[in-house]
């Protein structure tokens, strides 16, 4: 039964971690760029919520609006003003810029919302459900987050498979170039694609702090980095990648603390990436990288 | 009306290109005539692709001038040219390896109403009857004779004015060059203007009405394809003989 609580709540966190993940891999498939300020657009949207439902006393639907709406604005601006300019430059230079704007998230957090750790409100007023006899206890922000994990896969995957707008992405993920000889504007889908990753960012945000209700400046950066381990782990650049990622590692990272050591259990996540990566360079689902001939 | 058919359908003027310091194109002028196969032929690195890479927008001219359809567009970004009726089938055909034949056709329809597409479509498996029986490939297990026809035919999908065609013979074997220059012909015959870059000038004059001789970028010769043909110039330099 112990196994089986691990089980659920792991696949749970590994839900969060995968919605994270998305924002990285479309971002990276499509802008080939490392966005390291997406953990804290996170952290955004979970202040926004909190500020919804503490201050303003909206109905818990708004405040996801809310801060979907904000995350998705903050996302297409720090494109346009910090990546947008350097698209021509190296890699390098984006990926410090990424790292620069990731601490002047935090910092005008802090700003704002001051160091001290606010108390996330629960926004699902259900009951939690007891399975066999009382002996397994299922949270509803764990189900939800389940949920919300299943439904946001299956509608990326048919939008980047159906639309117009999703083929667009693949055929800029693909050649840029030969994307723009057909008539598709480059900038306006990497737009896009920073929009879709920064909402999903709010909703992570969401659901990170409903199970772990502990809001700080700093609470995207650690979730940030192991989602953007599990979009490696899964094969950066594939959307199915960072779902088994996502999931995997949440799964780990429980096992690992429940079964092994509780200080460890961060270690175990990135030895087991390590591990994976020592076999399989491009990830579990990645693409191996072809010569062109 | 009248000025606009007489007007060149492409008018190039003296246009000059840089890759950094490097002065690739060094004032280039040329015409292409609604209805024309125009061929630009010359050895590699004399200027050919990054001519066609200008015109269709991927490249900034430094100076000179361009018009399409008597509107100036030099300057005009590549993924507004299809909108406005050219379109290139680049050089390495650079179709998309992930999709399937069928999604890289759709998408050289981007530009195009949705309702349109399936006739666009229709009309290129006419030419390309090949394409439709792999049409739920996967692009990058074609043949390249095969890879070559849908870089093609996916240019077509856009229905351009002016098709621009960057090496469509490079690595294919002769028979498949020979098929692919009658689908030129074909596509010409059927309403295309065209404007092709090719290192086989025999065959690229054998099937243009006028040409260009490009060297180290700048333009040596032009005139009709069957008096450069016979040239001795061209003939010791181009065509071996």
């Amino acid at each position: 039964m112990v196994f089986l609580s691990n089980l659920v709540n792991g696949i749970s966190l590994g839900s969060i971690y995968a919605i994270i993940a998305l924002g990285y891999t479309m971002v990276y498939g499509i802008a080939k760029m490392l966005n390291f300020a997406h953990g804290d657009v996170i952290m955004v949207g979970a202040y926004i919520v909190f500020c919804a439902a503490q201050y303003w006393n909206l109905p818990p639907v708004l405040c996801v609006i809310a801060a979907m709406l904000v995350c998705t604005l903050l996302g297409i601006t720090i494109e346009k003003l910090a990546y947008k300019p350097l698209r021509q430059a190296t890699g390098l230079a984006v990926l410090i810029t990424a790292i620069g704007m990731s601490y002047l998230l935090q910092n005008t957090a802090l700003l704002i919302w001051g160091a001290n750790p606010k108390v996330f409100p629960s926004l699902f007023a259900l009951d939690t459900i007891w399975l066999f006899n009382g002996q397994l206890a299922i949270k509803p922000e764990t189900l939800i987050t389940i949920a919300a994990n299943i439904v946001i896969m299956t509608a990326l995957t048919l939008f980047i498979a159906k639309t117009k707008t999703g083929k667009a992405m693949r055929c800029v993920s693909e050649d840029r170039g030969a994307a723009e000889l057909m008539g598709i504007n480059v900038n306006r889908t990497i737009s896009v694609t920073f929009a879709i990753g920064s909402a999903l960012a709010a909703i992570a945000g969401l659901l990170l702090c409903s199970s772990y209700p502990q809001l700080m400046p700093t609470t995207g950066s650690m979730p940030g980095i192991k989602a953007f381990t599990a979009a490696v782990f899964g094969g950066i650049g594939s959307i199915p990648g960072a779902m088994l990622g996502g999931v995997l590692l949440g799964v780990i990272e429980i096992f690992g603390k429940a079964y092994i050591s509780t200080e460890l259990g961060d270690a175990i996540v990135f030895a087991v990436l390590i591990i994976v990566l020592l076999v399989r360079p491009t990830g579990l689902l990645g693409k191996p990288i072809r010569e062109k001939v | 009306m009248s000025e606009a058919a007489n007007l060149p359908l492409l008018k190039v003027n003296d246009i000059h290109v840089y890759y950094g310091a490097i002065h690739a194109i060094k004032g280039i002028s040329l015409e292409v005539n609604e209805g024309e196969i125009v061929t630009l032929i010359g050895a590699n690195g004399a200027g050919k692709s990054t001519t066609l890479n200008t015109i269709a927008g991927l490249l900034k001219p430094r100076q000179g001038s361009i018009a399409f359809a008597g509107m100036p567009v030099d300057g005009t970004a590549a993924s507004k040219m299809v909108y406005k009726g050219l379109s290139l089938c680049p050089e390495g055909r650079r179709i998309f390896q992930q999709m399937t034949v069928r999604e890289n056709l759709e998408m050289g329809a981007f530009s195009r109403p949705n309702e349109e597409v399936e006739a666009s479509m229709e009309r290129v498996y006419g030419f390309f009857p090949r394409l439709k029986e792999r049409e739920k490939q996967v692009a990058g297990t074609l043949s390249g004779g095969e890879q070559q026809m849908l870089a093609m035919g996916r240019a077509l999908m856009s229905k351009p004015r002016l098709m621009m065609l960057d090496e469509p013979s490079m690595g294919l074997a002769p028979i498949l060059v020979e098929q692919i220059f009658n689908i030129i012909r074909g596509m010409n015959e059927a309403g295309t203007t065209i404007l092709l870059v090719e290192q086989n000038a025999q065959m690229a004059l054998s099937v243009a009405n006028r040409a260009y001789v490009m060297e180290t970028g700048r333009i040596t010769m032009e005139g009709d394809a069957d008096r450069l043909m016979h040239d001795d110039n061209v003939r010791k330099a181009y065509l071996g003989s």
